[in-house]
């Protein structure tokens, strides 16, 4: 996929040695051991890194055979949790999208002071460990915190209830789809959208016809991995989560407390379901990246 | 223009805005909407596979006795975070923890529980009690018989977080009385403490966390844990792998239960609720517990065969020897107490 | 919310520069308002309540010597793994841009795993790996040589959620590199490894530190897969964030609050490190 955004069209795809023959290889890359020897310790350390715990997941998950695998899933509480995490996927990204819409829409297409302060703030959730993530909202909502006794008084519960595991998830994928879009219609510029206008577009169809086509494929980019990350997330929400069983445990909560009941094939029977998750969110994304890398914005960091 | 474009955005913020207030409304509403009447048992660690099958029996008996639908959910975790997590708002309608200190610690902090709630059930709270043994690998390889061979240098312990486990309360003080007991006093304690939690290489925040790391990752030589916990790793991991020894001299470990009264009455599940404390008390209750080995309050109402052979040995109780559980609880293990000043000596070694 | 969009739009005008395209007052208007519901406020709430302890109450909880034992092993472990994948991810981000073979787009997607894959799972399937009887575990088991339950555990995990950032912070300036310098320097008489060296790594510089720091960032604060290979012990195998919980579970707001406070402190720190960073890049070498 590296031929996707992060390598310009000006660089020759035969660049790297292949051809150009003896003179320009020699020089522009290294000798075929040197070249052996980095692709054998990137390779070794994939493999220990990376590949070797996703296949522990799918091996432990089998490891009882496939009736219990299934078995696991029968359960009403996996369902329950199932249920939970794709609830709170479904209100989290959405949520999520529309305000990555709107923020990039600002950032992007005008120039005011105090933006990239902006943009350090919407940054701010990808560097906060989410236990703290969790902890502000039990600050806030919990019965001790800031809004306990309002909340009390008037019968709602946030925390240890969906609501309270909504919000801290939308907290840990705030800026997926923002910082996904901010790059791109930075590069894009105003000139479609000028366009568009000039010729009596209104605004909302100026942005329905011409900004959203051009910027689908970065969205849908921002909203896979938001969601991945929504489904998955485990430290904020184990916070914010009463852990109780078949009510408010997503399915990482489930896993956890699958092992921690000796289940041990179960909880990577679930896990198994979490690790498909992220390889299709893989694969969809470089999908996305390989076919549409005009597209999307300059890949790096997030 | 420039109206046009006013417009556009009053309007669309208040589209927004509504959009917004429709899905908090939804969120809010989502949560207390219940149609039958559903109880909350906040519970502490081990105590999974026994109220998954008191639960059962005890829906099953009230859909009979009432005609009515009842769902009971539990919670489960370290004996100390779970009663956190209802001093912060978890609405239990019961509380069935692994030690005094963590009630007095709700009823304190919340008044959601009466300060008197001892006296509000059969045998002050409590339906069971159990005790500390040890689960060693098959065949004792290490020799371990008593408390005093915890502390030997080739002996690795685990045993979960007293801050937070109540499981390791027990463990703790267990160890402490064993000296008190054996003619020590309060200085010999402390040293035979701390030669105890340096033997000590994972401190898991729950019970459950030492059984995974004793059983599942062969961490240790021996883990002191609650009887019923210590019969379950055998039948869940096998008896071949494992050993129960019981010392001549341990704790009566004593979890008690209590009816969050703030909650059922916001609730209105009081009724059930109060019926459900009851039912621990009941003879088919009290099989059930008996089954899955912790030691019954009303051993004379277990259906016969119910009982197994629980293992006769010295209990003292820790009120007996240290004092109310408020004292306990400050002394040993509250801000700068006692166990936060051995994790201290240890790490400085 | 739209008593505010209309008054923003009487000053708006001048504050930011004229443009025909509509709805920056909405945008902006929503942006503000959802950011400060969503993470402001929360946040604020944090140190609202941070403050009530005071700087010397901070102090004291930082100095606390279980708080700063966590706080060492959580900095030192985070900082050792981000420094570990910034190697090995400056390494495979060269070899997935600079050269060909079979099974490349495969790999380069495999890089976003971390990304993607639960913490929860990676932490389960780690412990399970690492273990003494695990896979890997169970080589270096018989040189009583221990991986699970150590800080050693804990650093491969963070090494885990590193790799990402340190790979494609760098990988597209690494496509980006001009041919033209590689072949004068080679032409001038430089070998490859000084042409490496001198030409082609300065410029990576500040890409690397960049991926470091965001690497850093997420490793201090990681909990999901540490937890289940963490021995957490005090001060020995407990991090900062398992200590944020069991403070919580000790009821203990004020430590909870103070841990927090001073990661969130160093969050922040750290975005505006990158920011510096990125600057001084555009300044030295004209682009990020």
């Amino acid at each position: 996929m590296s031929e996707h955004s992060s390598a310009p069209a000006s660089i020759p795809a035969d660049v790297s040695g292949t051809t150009g023959r003896a003179a320009r290889h020699a020089v522009t890359t290294e000798s075929r051991l040197v070249q052996g020897v980095a692709l054998g310790i990137a390779f070794v350390f994939l493999a220990l890194f990376l590949l070797l715990p996703l296949i522990t997941v799918f091996l432990e998950a089998f490891k009882r055979g496939f009736d219990t695998y299934l078995a696991a899933f029968s359960e009403p509480d996996a369902q329950s949790a199932i249920r939970l995490t794709l609830t709170v996927a479904a209100i989290a990204v959405p949520l999520n999208l529309v305000f990555g819409v709107a923020a990039s829409w600002a950032i992007a297409k005008f120039s005011f002071p105090g933006k990239s302060f902006l943009i350090t703030l919407i940054d701010l959730p990808f560097s906060v460990s989410p236990v703290v993530s969790g902890l502000v909202f039990v600050l806030l909502f919990g019965a001790q915190g800031y809004f306990g006794p309002f909340l009390q008084a008037h019968n709602i519960s946030i925390i240890f209830a969906l609501p309270g595991i909504v919000i801290a998830t939308v907290f840990v994928t705030f800026p997926f789809v923002a910082r996904e879009l901010i790059p791109l219609m930075q590069e894009q510029g105003n000139t479609d959208e000028e366009a568009a206008l000039s010729l009596g577009a209104s605004g909302f169809t100026t942005f329905r016809t011409v900004t959203l086509p051009n910027i689908r494929w970065g969205l849908l980019y921002g909203v896979l991995l938001c969601n991945a990350r929504a489904m998955g997330e485990f430290g904020a929400v184990a916070v914010v989560s009463g852990h109780i069983r078949g009510l408010t445990n997503t399915m990482p909560l489930h896993i956890e407390i699958l092992y921690n009941e000796y289940n041990i094939a179960a909880a990577f029977a679930v896990a198994s379901l979490l690790a498909l998750l992220a390889l299709i969110t893989l694969a969809a994304k470089s999908i996305l990246e390989w076919r549409f890398a005009d597209s999307l914005a300059g890949r790096g960091g997030h | 223009m420039v109206s046009r474009l006013t417009v556009f955005s009053r309007r669309g913020v208040l589209a927004m805005a509504s959009a917004a207030a429709v899905v908090l409304a939804g969120l809010a509403g989502a949560a207390p909407a219940q149609a039958q009447t559903t109880l909350l048992n906040v519970s502490y660690d081990p105590t999974r596979e026994l109220y998954r099958q008191i639960n059962e029996v005890f829906q099953a008996k009230w859909k009979k006795d009432t005609g009515e639908d009842v769902v009971v959910r539990t919670s489960h975790g370290g004996s100390g975070g779970q009663a956190n997590k209802v001093i912060e708002g978890l609405e239990a309608d019961v509380v069935t923890l692994g030690i005094a200190s963590d009630i007095d610690l709700i009823a304190r902090e919340t008044g959601l529980i009466p300060k008197d709630w001892r006296e509000k059930l059969p045998n002050h709270g409590l339906p069971y009690t159990s005790t500390v043994v040890f689960v060693v690998r098959k065949g004792n390889p290490k020799n371990i018989r008593n408390w005093d061979d915890l502390v030997r240098d080739d002996v690795k312990i685990i045993t979960p977080n007293p801050k937070t486990s109540a499981g390791g309360r027990w463990n703790f003080l267990s160890a402490w009385g064993f000296v008190l007991d054996h003619g020590g006093d309060d200085a010999k304690a402390r040293e035979f403490v701390t030669k105890f939690y340096k033997n000590v290489p994972v401190l898991d925040p729950g019970a459950r966390g030492s059984t995974i790391s004793f059983a599942q990752r062969d961490l240790g030589d021996v883990l002191p844990a609650w009887e019923n916990e210590a019969h379950l790793i055998l039948s869940e991991f096998g008896a071949e792998k494992f050993d129960i020894v019981v010392p001549p001299f341990s704790i009566s470990a004593e979890p008690p239960v209590a009816l969050v009264v703030g909650n059922v009455d916001k609730k209105g599940t009081r009724k059930a609720a109060e019926a459900y404390l009851d039912f621990l008390y009941s003879p088919e209750a009290q099989t059930i517990i008996a089954k899955n080995w912790y030691r019954p309050s009303r051993p004379e109402t277990v259906a016969a065969g119910g009982v197994p052979e629980f293992q006769k040995l010295k209990l003292f109780r820790a009120e007996d020897k240290f004092g109310d559980w408020a004292t306990i609880q400050k002394r040993f293990f509250g801000e700068s107490s006692v166990f936060d000043e051995i994790s201290k000596a240890i790490a400085q070694k | 919310m739209a008593a505010v969009a209309t008054a923003r739009e009487g000053w708006l005008p001048r504050f930011r520069q004229k443009s025909v395209i509509p709805g920056f007052g909405l945008a902006f208007g929503y942006t503000l308002v959802y950011l400060g519901i969503i993470v402001l406020i929360p946040l604020g709430g944090l140190i609202l309540r941070a403050s009530g302890i005071g700087l010397s109450g901070l102090w004291n909880v930082a100095t606390d010597p279980r708080v700063a034992g966590a706080l060492k092993l959580s900095f030192g472990t985070a900082l050792l793994a981000a420094v570990f994948a910034a190697v090995f991810g400056l390494l495979i981000a060269w070899v997935l841009t600079r050269y060909r073979f079979p099974g490349r787009r495969l790999i380069d997607a495999a890089v976003d795993l971390p990304f993607a894959l639960p913490t929860a799972v990676a932490g389960i399937a780690l412990s399970a790996l690492y273990a003494q009887n695990g896979l890997i575990g169970s080589i270096f088991a018989p040189y009583g040589i221990k991986i699970a339950y150590t800080p050693v555990g804990i650093f491969i995990a963070l090494v885990f959620v590193s790799v990402p950032f340190t790979v494609r912070t760098v990988q597209p300036l690494i496509a980006e590199i001009d041919r033209e310098q590689e072949e004068a320097s080679a032409t001038l008489g430089a070998s490859r490894a000084q042409t490496i060296w001198r030409v082609l790594l300065p410029p990576l510089i500040p890409a690397i530190l960049t991926g470091l720091a965001l690497a850093f960032a997420r490793a201090v604060g990681e909990y999901g897969s540490v937890i289940f290979i963490a021995g957490n012990l005090p001060y020995i195998s407990e991090i900062a964030p398992l200590l944020i919980v069991i403070k919580l579970e000790e009821f203990d707001y004020t430590g909870a609050t103070a841990i927090a406070t001073l990661m969130l402190a160093i969050s922040f720190s750290i975005l505006l490190l990158i920011n510096l960073i990125q600057a001084w890049s555009r300044k030295r070498f004209g682009y990020v």
